[in-house]
């Protein structure tokens, strides 16, 4: 077993995928001979030729609709959009084509394809480089929508991915790339694109977030811990089907939750969590849930962008607002 | 039977060797003896390239964000710049620095974009130019929508845009064609062809001999020219802005230049690229061409030179510094993060306006 970092499981996932079945290809833009701008398809040409790691001429709308195409026709295209800002043109594709496929044809065509970016803020990245658009995939029906936060969830989510046999929008948080090292076995074990991981048992608060977030919702964690406070930490990792049952779960023993999001806060999908508290979960609810998100702006340049997302501060300030409610 | 309903060509044009020698004196443009023209051109491509390095510079002692290189553009930006007029509208991709000092945009500006600060594209050029353009191509639609406000409203006035090799790929590109052919508009569009898109030669873009002809597939005028040529680019851009005022429609050139730099300091070239093609691309670079050029034509000389680098360095010192003192001593408040969303602030973002001013220094520059 190796230890690697997100970026790194990312890598092996694809290769053990394409090693495994004949029709997954990867392509996108520089991920070919350059290895991907993040190294993410590092090797991959190499190992495979240039055939199954595709340079593709710089056009998203192309990738997204050729992917779309490939898919359809029994190929199992792994696209790369290479930033965040950059998969926006894509959305017309996957919106009116790909969630709809299995659908409009009652099942004759199907769209096993994966669109994978690095999505998030915090690295100093220019304009267009930092959001995190998982609410708009999520809104579409017929889409998965995959966040890992791990190396090894980052492996076996992806392994889930390309082999599912529908749609899944796989966001990279590239904040925490090379945050962490992690035992992977490259065992081809995948995880389930429907479950919530609990990342620590707590009684007394939830904190429930997804990708880079989850580094300050730990530390948030570690200071209340040392408040006293028993903190139970979920990574949703699976925007999109949600899994309510695990939050609703683990609510229902502390009473108290606070959902953590990068993204704008309005009509985000913490709000689609708090909602969905608030219909099953009410009982249990002994404090209104708080969301701690970004702002709903543009995100700004990175001289300001760490002010955008949730410190650690504010989310134990909220933490401890949701506390005080007896 | 078949028969011919339709044919084109698509003519290079260059009128100074890489060796700073008029190729053919009997159809060189008036313009190649502009010399003090020329001189004023040449002395703005020295600051781009000058500017450049201490961009670079800046980024790799860690005071700048990822910088993207316009070195070896010179001779294509600064004669996009020259050409227009102030009143015409420029919408930029992300490198044309030298078309932008030449519209008075400011050193220092162009540091505050790529250093994280908006206020770098409040700049001082003129107001209703367009901001840089990160997402490929999409700005040659915003220019097409100029050029028909333009057209519309009866104003004798043109936009120009500027694509890479990479971007001609995309249909944001071939649809302002379009657009421009369908309603005649007063637009140029500049391929400023570099060779590479990332790490994607143009060869891999797609097997079109030239990229000028997809600008005539779409039914505009279009042309070639050698882009490291200032004499030729500034003669084709003046010919195509000319006809675009004129109400003659819109203009398609191709600029045919290389980028000596990686794509932007995040990049690593020489992981993809042989550089062998770099060197030879040395040769054929802009500034020393037109030197050569200037000073057998006697109008420049070593001193004249000499003068010039120091003025540029002394310059771009200043706007380095300039830079670094506002983001020092001056750094926008968490607050103008809201500031500039609507017109007037919702009462929504008032609300988180508010919160945020509760937390003025959590997670900031670090």
């Amino acid at each position: 077993m190796a230890q690697i970092t997100l970026i790194e499981a990312v890598t092996l996932a694809m290769k053990r995928a394409m090693e495994e079945d004949a029709s997954v290809v990867v392509l996108g833009e520089d991920v070919g001979v350059n290895g991907g701008v993040f190294r993410a398809t590092a090797g991959l040409q190499q190992s495979f030729g240039d055939e199954r790691v595709i340079d593709t001429p710089l056009a998203e709308v192309m990738i997204a609709g050729v992917t779309v195409g490939m898919a359809s026709q029994g190929m199992k295209p792994v696209a790369e959009a290479q930033f965040c800002g950059f998969s926006m043109p894509m959305i017309d594709h996957l919106m009116c084509h790909a969630g709809r496929l299995r659908n409009r044809t009652r099942g004759r065509l199907s769209c096993p394809m994966v669109l994978r970016f690095p999505s998030g803020g915090g690295i100093h990245a220019p304009e267009h480089h930092s959001e995190s658009p998982e609410a708009l995939f999520a809104h579409m029906p017929g889409i998965r929508v995959v966040i890992p936060s791990s190396p090894s969830r980052a492996y076996g989510l992806l392994l889930a991915a390309i082999r599912d046999p529908d749609p899944v929008v796989f966001m990279e948080p590239k904040r925490i790339y090379r945050w962490q090292r992690e035992d992977v076995a490259d065992d081809g074990e995948e995880l389930p694109l429907d479950v919530c991981f609990t990342l620590r048992d707590g009684k007394d608060l939830t904190l429930v977030t997804w990708g880079a977030m989850i580094k300050e919702t730990l530390q948030a964690a570690d200071q209340l811990e040392k408040q006293g406070i028993s903190v139970e930490v979920i990574d949703v990792a699976t925007i999109s089907p949600l899994d309510m049952d695990t939050i609703i779960e683990s609510v229902e023993r502390t009473g108290r939750c606070v959902i953590i999001q990068e993204a704008p806060r309005h009509c985000g999908v913490a709000s689609e969590i708090a909602a969905n508290l608030a219909d099953a979960g009410i009982f249990s609810l002994l404090a209104p849930v708080k969301r701690v998100c970004g702002y709903d702006t543009v995100m700004p340049l990175y001289r300001n962008e760490m002010k955008y997302m949730p410190s650690v501060r504010r989310i134990v300030d909220a933490a401890n607002q949701v506390l005080e409610v007896s | 039977m078949a028969r011919t309903v339709a044919a084109f060509k698509v003519d290079h044009f260059q009128f100074l060797g890489p060796d700073g020698k008029l190729l053919d004196s009997q159809h060189t443009p008036a313009l190649a003896k502009d010399f003090d023209r020329l001189c004023e051109l040449y002395k703005l491509m020295s600051l781009t390239r000058v500017f450049d390095k201490k961009a670079v510079a800046l980024q790799r002692t860690g005071k700048l964000g990822t910088y993207a290189s316009s070195l070896g553009h010179e001779a294509a930006h600064v004669a996009i710049g020259a050409a227009m007029a102030e009143e015409d509208c420029f919408a930029p991709m992300y490198r044309e620095y030298g078309a932008q000092f030449y519209r008075g945009v400011k050193m220092s500006e162009v540091l505050l974009y790529w250093g994280g600060d908006e206020r770098g594209n409040a700049f001082s050029g003129p107001r209703h130019d367009f901001a840089w353009c990160v997402p490929i191509a999409t700005q040659c639609l915003h220019a097409a929508g100029a050029a028909m406000a333009y057209k519309l409203r009866k104003e004798a006035r043109v936009a120009v845009s500027v694509v890479g090799d990479g971007g001609s790929s995309k249909g944001d590109f071939l649809e302002a064609i379009n657009a421009a052919s369908a309603w005649k508009l007063p637009l140029v569009l500049v391929i400023v062809n570099n060779q590479w898109a990332i790490s994607v030669p143009r060869s891999k873009q797609n097997t079109a001999t030239t990229l000028a002809q997809k600008g005539i597939a779409g039914g505009l005028p279009s042309i070639q020219v050698d882009g490291n040529d200032l004499i030729a680019c500034l003669w084709a851009m003046d010919k195509a802005i000319k006809a675009a005022r004129e109400g003659k429609g819109a203009f398609v050139i191709e600029m045919m230049t290389y980028r000596l730099s990686d794509h932007t300091t995040a990049d690593d070239a020489r992981r993809y690229r042989p550089q062998d093609e770099v060197d030879a691309a040395w040769d054929r670079e802009p500034l020393i061409r037109l030197r050569r050029y200037l000073m057998a034509e006697g109008v420049w000389d070593e001193g004249s030179e000499q003068e010039l680098l120091a003025e540029c360095a002394e310059f771009v010192q200043q706007a380095a510094d300039e830079y670094v003192d506002i983001v020092t001593n001056n750094p926008q408040p968490v607050t103008a993060i809201f500031d500039y969303m609507y017109a007037s602030l919702p009462h929504d973002l008032a609300e988180q306006r508010a919160y945020a001013e509760k937390y003025p220094e959590d997670g900031g520059h670090h």
